[in-house]
């Protein structure tokens, strides 16, 4: 555990078949990679609707209080929170990676640290350690890999599925921790002034497009196994030399680590 | 090939044959067309040969038509056009991942996108950053290249990639940015580069069509339908790839030299994952052993050396050296790695369904008429103990030789 000032930042999720608000699933891998670094000193903000029952899934992981920067739906969430944060002492900002309603285009982190003029991680899963203003994080890569960065503080950093998963809310806590709103201006977002919502239909699945003249192409694409198309067969060569082909390819696409 | 006129008379039989579909194929010269007025015209000295004693003579029994073409082995392979561009009134530009050096299909569809933007005036600009291995970037459709050095890109430097992004936006200004909403690199490139630019993009977006964008929002139960925006962070199969033409890749440089910057990230390199945590289904560098590995410690023995996930044939499982959950193919797991080597494994066509997506194949067999090798980029014919004998060896000679350049 760190001695980090660490803020998470939540929204209401959806749930995928039914739609009815619950917390966010990464939205809840923040908190739980939260609370891991910084147990009972981690803030959790959020900007939308205090009387939101959703949020009250995120004060049964074991939250005190959530602060609530009040706000219609619409509204723009960007500018009250830097505000908020530019205020605060935090030190680490953790974020889901995109929200599960509304736009959800994933750029709520991007532009708080741009704004802020902090660095921002992308996948984080892990801060192994914090010593003289720097952070040494693991960044989750596509493909179960990890990466080891190096990042000053203070720092946005928004986690995806690679982060430990959220710990299951209780009930109790749930309903004695404390929604605290605040008050702030109200900005309105100018993007469904000329965008709509349409229900997402199921996309239908690519066919393989033969572009074939005659019948007899048409028939040998058709029929036509799976043809090497100018493989290299090393034959009668020792083993050393065909394991030195198969490392030269190895090496050449970099999977040899 | 001798000079000798050979007959062919199963050309000529084609070629008798109106209702064989290679008929057309074997007609020799045209001899009657669509006229511009829409009659058909017809030459009556194309058809027929000059016989003999100078007479011209009609043969309708298809063997002077079959007959007189030369056989040619393999037919030249088909140029496609080349579409080119000499002053682009705009340009589409497109940062593909380049996921291992090559345009994966993601860049693919992408670029079939950005033809599409592109329409006949506009040039397809692809910035890539560092070296590449691609050689197919013309039959993808960029007219343009735009090639960074590999200094300052090494690695993880995102901040480095953006700086140079905006250089290319203040110089050439292009009409849209295109970029993959992926996870291997594009997602989060074009996020940075839209909060740089302060353009508001369109993420997750599956069609453009007349200048209308829909992409996922949300959870991805909802579509979001606005005016395309100039940044387009596009899913895949967002449009058809190119595929009917050919490209001029003119390289295009940067008048002025980059900025140099103190990144704020810094990267410390990729940590070793153990490779078995990683599950098959997403691992990038696959060792996978069928019936022809007989000695299964020595194949555990190098997937360990080569870092590399274990997979198997469905013939290895039921045998019990390996477990189910490790089966490749049809009723086993559909693998996605970048390097499959197979060890051992003849290839039978639920296997080779279950690497379908593999990038490179290698197989290492004693049977080299397996249809393994047939699907593998490279092939190795012996004996699998000892080829992964020696595979072991090169992998900790090359593994010391780097330890001591460190030291």
């Amino acid at each position: 555990m760190t001695d980090l000032n660490i803020v998470a930042l939540v929204s209401v999720g959806a749930h995928p078949t039914s739609g009815r608000p619950r917390r966010a699933e990464q939205d809840a891998r923040a908190v739980e990679l939260g609370l891991c670094l910084a147990g009972e000193r981690l803030q959790v903000l959020h900007a939308g609707d205090p009387q939101q029952d959703a949020l009250r899934a995120y004060l049964g992981m074991g939250l005190d209080q959530i602060t609530v920067l009040e706000q219609p739906a619409n509204s723009d969430a960007l500018p009250v929170l830097v505000d908020y944060l530019a205020d605060s002492n935090a030190q680490l900002v953790l974020t889901g990676s995109q929200a599960e309603t509304g736009e959800g285009s994933g750029m709520l982190p991007f532009l708080l640290a741009e704004q802020l003029g902090w660095p921002l991680v992308v996948g984080l899963a892990a801060v192994e350690q914090v010593n003289n203003g720097m952070a040494q994080v693991l960044q989750a890569l596509p493909r179960g890999q990890r990466r080891r960065l190096q990042v000053r503080l203070p720092f946005v950093a928004c986690v995806d599925n690679a982060a430990p998963t959220a710990r299951q809310s209780a009930f109790g806590p749930a309903r004695r921790g404390l929604l605290s709103a605040e008050e702030v201006a109200l900005v309105a977002d100018p993007l469904f002034a000329n965008a709509q919502l349409q229900p997402a239909r199921p996309r239908p699945k690519r066919l393989k497009v033969i572009k074939a003249k005659t019948g007899a192409e048409r028939m040998k694409a058709a029929t036509a196994k799976a043809s090497g198309g100018g493989g290299q067969v090393l034959k009668d060569v020792s083993p050393q030399a065909g394991a030195e082909a198969i490392f030269k390819l190895l090496l050449e696409e970099g999977v040899l680590r | 090939m001798s000079d000798i006129i050979r007959r062919d008379p199963r050309a000529e039989w084609i070629a008798r044959n109106r209702l064989h579909p290679l008929h057309a194929a074997l007609q020799k010269v045209e001899a009657s067309w669509m006229g511009p007025n829409g009659v058909i015209r017809k030459n009556p000295h194309a058809q027929g040969f000059i016989g003999p004693n100078g007479l011209k003579r009609i043969d309708r029994s298809g063997s002077q038509q079959g007959g007189s073409q030369k056989r040619s082995a393999a037919n030249a392979v088909v140029q496609l056009p080349l579409h080119i561009i000499e002053q682009p009134a705009f340009y589409i530009a497109v940062v593909p991942d380049m996921v291992g050096g090559r345009l994966s299909a993601h860049d693919k569809d992408l670029l079939g996108l950005a033809h599409k933007l592109a329409g006949a005036d506009g040039a397809v600009l692809a910035v890539v950053f560092g070296e590449h291995k691609e050689s197919a970037f013309d039959c993808n459709g960029v007219d343009r290249l735009l090639q960074f050095d590999a200094e300052g890109f090494d690695g993880y430097a995102p901040e480095a990639r953006v700086l140079a992004l905006g250089a290319v936006e203040r110089q050439l200004t292009p009409r849209h940015w295109l970029l993959p909403d992926s996870r291997t690199g594009g997602g989060e490139l074009g996020r940075r580069l839209a909060a740089k630019l302060g353009e508001r993009p369109a993420t997750r977006v599956w069609q453009v069509a007349d200048g209308i964008a829909s992409g996922r929002a949300g959870a991805g139960r909802e579509d979001l339908v606005q005016q395309a925006p100039r940044l387009i962070l596009a899913a895949v199969e967002c449009a058809e790839p190119v595929s009917e033409t050919r490209h001029e890749v003119r390289p295009l440089a940067l008048s002025e030299a980059l900025v140099s910057h103190l990144p704020r990230i810094q990267d410390l390199g990729a940590v070793a994952v153990d490779p078995a945590q990683i599950p098959m289904a997403e691992a990038e560098f696959i060792l996978s052993g069928g019936n022809g590995v007989k000695d299964w410690a020595l194949f555990h023995q190098a997937a360990a050396a080569l870092g590399a996930t274990e997979g198997a044939s469905r013939v290895a499982v039921d045998d019990g050296f390996m477990g189910r959950e490790r089966q490749v193919g049809a009723s086993g797991i559909w693998v996605t790695a970048r390097v499959y080597v197979a060890v051992g494994i003849s290839g039978a066509i639920q296997h080779l369904q279950g690497i379908g997506a593999c990038d490179k194949v290698v197989a290492i067999n004693l049977d080299p008429t397996c249809d393994m090798i047939k699907r593998a980029d490279l092939s190795v014919i012996g004996e699998s103990a000892a080829i992964l004998q020696a595979l072991i060896e090169r992998v900790a000679a090359h593994r010391q030789g780097a330890e001591r350049d460190a030291a």
